[in-house]
């Protein structure tokens, strides 16, 4: 058996026996290379994510949803930070991703390419994106990377305030004014379609499920997620008296599940392929306020460089 | 007292929000977070003062009534903190300003007779003191760091000086408070507040800019064309909603 073979059997031996993975233990470079992608695409979501919530921040109602909006959209730079730091265990610095977020060579969540549009998208958002991100990320936290495991166990305590926070904007609003609760279900007609999206491709058509279920990094597939998701989320919008606008929802009895509605898939291969509303103004606003922060980065280097040199 | 509280808390309010349309937006992940938590802190101090003065108003008043439904010519917030936040230099001249009269007006203010104001103002200074660290430390690092940063600083130093006047020169309100006992006349953390100032350019290895005209009208109520917008902005659903719970 060769050396290589004998290496890639351990490695697989103690992913299967649940051993974590450490950065310094031997892996093949197919699975560093995935997990690279994986979480630096997090990673960029949690920082292009900052823009649709941190659009309403200065337009908040009142100064408390306005302070726990702007602690969120915070939290979401801290879980950025978090992430970028497990990538960098695998040897890629943060610039570098950086780079490959402004050249458009790796990706983000699409559902950040949708605008904005009313103060009840923040709650749409704190109640469908974030419940969505919780479902897909509650598995990572037994991801069979450490770094990324322990990165995520963080990450889902506070996204689950965050959902919370947003269901409780959501049932404000569904529960106030006829116009507010016009505005909730707007916001809700808008954003439930793209949650769905978020659990990726349907299972016959994810080309790299089956060897991340193998590495462990992922646990369940999209499909069954994505159910898990809409039995969760039909019962919510039952309690905040709003509608989901799928007709086909329905409770099949024979499955114990709730039956949806065809997903749109062509919308969401569009918006991947960059004619989103809003990814041009999401990935300008990434890449301007890199540019722009080039002479403050250089400035606290050389300050440090000469800080050093004097201590010397 | 009503119309001290204001004033204090308008200050806090205004620069909150100048800092916050910066999340999202900074020059890096790291001075993002710090001017979403100095944000946080300025808009919470705001909420303890607007509460506080709602609570003496009576009439079932609350901190957004204070906060939302004032006009520009209700405000009375001086006119530095409402500037535009500028490239990163001109919000950290901005902050530095305001930050050294800010923390030296809170180290007064804890002395006041009136328990709730130094009680908040207890809370506030070790924010503020904080915030101070951070500003000063940003103004060293740009001044003293490449020919690029130093020329920004100095020109952000230069453009925003005509505002601090308006810093320590007090109000009527100012004055009356002080009288009374439960607030602080600036006056008299003057000298502090310039010593600071003029260490901190030092270390910087910044000019300090010849003290000339100063601009004022803030504390009174005439603001800047700024207020108006950063105002339509922040108060819109309140105004297009009226009598909403949010």
């Amino acid at each position: 058996m060769s050396h290589q073979v004998e290496l890639e059997e351990r490695f697989q031996a103690r992913i299967d026996a649940e051993q974590k993975i450490e950065p310094k233990d031997w892996m093949p470079d197919a699975y560093r290379k995935t997990l690279v992608r994986q979480i630096s695409q997090h990673a960029h979501s949690e920082i292009v994510g900052m823009l649709p919530e941190g659009n309403w921040i200065t337009r908040a109602p009142s100064l408390r949803r306005k302070v726990a909006l702007l602690a969120k959209v915070q939290d979401e730079a801290g879980h950025g930070l978090y992430l970028y730091a497990a990538a960098e265990t695998l040897g890629v610095s943060r610039d570098e991703l950086y780079d490959e977020l402004h050249t458009g060579k790796a990706k983000y969540s699409s559902i950040f390419n949708y605008p904005t549009l009313s103060w009840a998208d923040i709650g749409a958002v704190g109640w469908l994106v974030d419940g969505a991100a919780i479902m897909n990320q509650v598995p990572l936290c037994k991801c069979s990377f450490g770094p990324y495991a322990r990165a995520m166990v963080r990450v889902c305590k506070e996204e689950s305030f965050h959902q919370r926070q947003g269901f409780e904007i959501m049932m404000t609003l569904s529960h106030g004014s006829p116009a507010q609760k016009q505005m909730a279900q707007d916001a809700l007609n808008r954003w439930w379609w793209p949650s769905l999206m978020m659990f990726g491709p349907n299972d016959d058509a994810s080309p790299h499920s089956a060897q991340s279920m193998k590495w462990k990094i992922k646990r369940y597939s999209n499909d069954d997620l994505r159910q898990k998701f809409v039995d969760v989320m039909v019962e919510q919008a039952e309690v905040l008296e709003l509608t989901i606008p799928d007709p086909d929802i329905k409770w099949n009895e024979e499955r114990g599940h709730y039956d949806f509605g065809e997903i749109n898939w062509e919308e969401f291969h569009n918006i991947i392929r960059g004619n989103g509303p809003c990814n041009k103004e999401r990935l300008a606003a990434r890449k301007d306020a890199w540019d722009q922060g080039l002479w403050v980065r250089e400035a606290a280097t050389a300050y440090a460089a000469k800080r050093k040199k004097k201590a010397s | 007292m009503q119309e001290y509280l204001l004033h204090l808390a308008d200050n806090a309010l205004i620069l909150g929000h100048r800092l916050s349309e910066w999340c999202g937006h900074g020059p890096a992940l790291e001075i993002d977070m710090a001017m979403t938590n100095i944000s946080l802190d300025l808009i919470g101090q705001a909420r303890n003062l607007y509460a506080y003065a709602a609570e003496l108003e009576g009439q079932g008043k609350t901190e957004d009534d204070l906060a939302y439904l004032r006009d520009v010519n209700g405000f009375r917030n001086v006119l530095l903190v409402e500037q535009p936040n500028g490239d990163f230099a001109q919000t950290i001249a901005r902050s530095f300003f305001y930050d050294s009269y800010n923390y030296f007006y809170q180290k007064a203010l804890c002395e006041s007779h009136d328990k709730q104001l130094a009680a908040i103002a207890e809370k506030s200074l070790k924010e503020v003191a904080y915030h101070l660290r951070w500003s000063s430390e940003w103004a060293i690092r740009l001044g003293d760091g490449t020919e690029e940063s130093k020329q920004k600083m100095q020109a952000a130093i230069d453009d925003l000086w005509s505002f601090r006047g308006e810093l320590l020169t007090p109000a009527a309100y100012e004055i009356e408070a002080a009288k009374a006992g439960y607030g602080v006349n600036p006056l008299e953390i003057k000298e502090e507040v310039e010593k600071k100032l003029q260490e901190i350019l030092l270390e910087a290895t910044l000019d300090l800019p010849a003290d000339g005209w100063m601009h004022s009208g803030g504390k009174t109520g005439r603001h800047s064309e700024h207020l108006g917008f950063i105002l339509a902005e922040m108060q819109f659903l309140q105004r297009a909603y009226p009598d909403s719970t949010w």
